[in-house]
């Protein structure tokens, strides 16, 4: 499985995990992920994924944009990520990956974020 | 059934810092017998003295030492100075030096060891830089001389946004991936307490005031050891960080830990324990 394919998989990821979805209760927010080239659009309502595409939109309004390369998405997913590739802003710090838009609805529900896109570590690892 | 009693003791102390008068809380735990090489804690920024709770409690470390860990100003128990609500809170490298200084000097230590963690291992530095004779050793956790920004603090500290959440989901990152999860929770817990903008006060120091490129260059070790220790998974002071840092300081003996992250101390105290038992008794020789 490429690293877009495992993220592909992240509205069961999320309907698995009761906790999170409680944490995200206030998360009411449009979003986009980019695993590597391939853009992943997130409609999230009370921390559930209402709407979730892959692929391009044109014209789609979002509140911010997390950018992060195949290989940064494929660090961070190992089940024990090594240093450097192991939280959001590690991939951040290193260039690995960027954040732009309103990153104010980020940054109110940090933990939450972190802990979704984090989400495809559950899956196993590439064979 | 009797209480099961944790062994440190917590009590406050009065004293001066900078011409201001402090009432700092601190907790300590020694031989039975008294005495003990002082070993005094410095927490991170932003947090608190519980962060040593299991060193206070170790008793192969309170057999030799007195261990003390303080609140700095307003942190943790230690009552903010009076008038905090005109100020914004902002350590600087001279208040943070004060501040170790006056609780070493209002206690009665005489030489103590100084282990300090993030912020604490950079004061540490500084207290090698300048005052290296008062000290029987220094040990500077997660420390280098400088360290790049990884985000804008002014997230820290806005009405709109949690302050102790944001916080704790900022450091987060900071814990390594192996840490136990109680381990990792309690950690943010106080990350979750801290008072409004204190965190933020803090990294002031930590990115604008406490720049120790070149200075680091004059500490003498022989006049005190100097040890540093990193977590390889702190990609904050990182370990390429700490090893530029002690590359430049003549006898420091510097490790690099595994498995650990920003907070060996509280994010996992067993895993911690294998790397401070050698240098403490190293210390004791």
């Amino acid at each position: 499985m490429s690293p877009a394919d495992r993220f592909a998989r992240l509205s069961e990821l999320l309907a698995a995990d009761a906790d999170l979805r409680r944490r995200g209760r206030w998360v009411d927010v449009e979003c986009r992920v980019d695993i590597g080239h391939e853009p992943f659009f997130l409609t999230l309502r009370e921390g559930r994924l209402a709407e979730f595409t892959r692929g391009a939109r044109l014209l789609r309004s979002i509140a911010f944009s997390i950018q992060g390369t195949d290989e940064a998405w494929r660090s961070h997913w190992q089940a024990v990520p090594a240093p450097g590739w192991h939280d959001l802003f590690a991939l951040t710090k290193r260039g690995a990956a960027s954040m732009q838009g309103d990153l104010r609805p980020l940054l109110q529900n940090l933990q939450y974020f972190k802990d979704l896109l984090a989400l495809p570590r559950r899956l196993p690892e590439e064979s | 059934m009797a209480p099961a009693l944790d062994p440190m003791v917590g009590r406050y102390v009065r004293l001066e810092i900078e011409g201001v008068a402090h009432r700092l809380y601190f907790e300590e735990a020694g031989p039975t017998a008294g005495g003990g090489i002082p070993l005094v804690c410095l927490h991170t920024a932003g947090a608190d003295s519980r962060q040593f709770r299991h060193l206070l409690a170790d008793p192969e470390i309170t057999r030799t030492y007195r261990v003390l860990a303080f609140d700095m100003p307003w942190h943790g128990k230690s009552t903010p100075p009076d008038g905090w609500e005109r100020d914004e809170y902002r350590l600087t490298t001279a208040s943070y030096t004060a501040a170790v200084r006056a609780f070493c000097r209002a206690m009665e230590l005489q030489r103590p060891v100084v282990m300090g963690c993030s912020i604490g291992g950079r004061i540490v530095l500084n207290l090698a830089i300048e005052h290296a004779a008062e000290f029987r050793a220094l040990i500077a956790l997660e420390a280098a001389d400088f360290q790049q920004p990884w985000y804008d603090t002014a997230w820290l500290h806005r009405p709109d946004v949690h302050g102790g959440e944001v916080c704790a989901a900022l450091i987060s990152g900071l814990i390594a991936p192996q840490s136990p999860a109680v381990s990792r929770h309690e950690t943010l817990w106080m990350y979750m307490q801290g008072g409004p903008g204190v965190f933020k006060g803090d990294l002031y120091f930590y990115r604008v005031d406490g720049d120790l490129r070149e200075k680091v260059k004059s500490i003498d070790t022989k006049a005190c050891p100097l040890y540093l220790l990193t977590g390889e998974y702190d990609f904050s002071c990182t370990a390429e960080d700490t090893l530029r840092t002690a590359a430049q300081i003549p006898g420091a003996e510097v490790q690099i830990m595994k498995e650990l992250g920003h907070f060996p101390m509280s994010e996992n105290p067993e895993k911690f324990r294998e790397y401070i038992l050698p240098v403490l008794e190293k210390i004791a020789r």
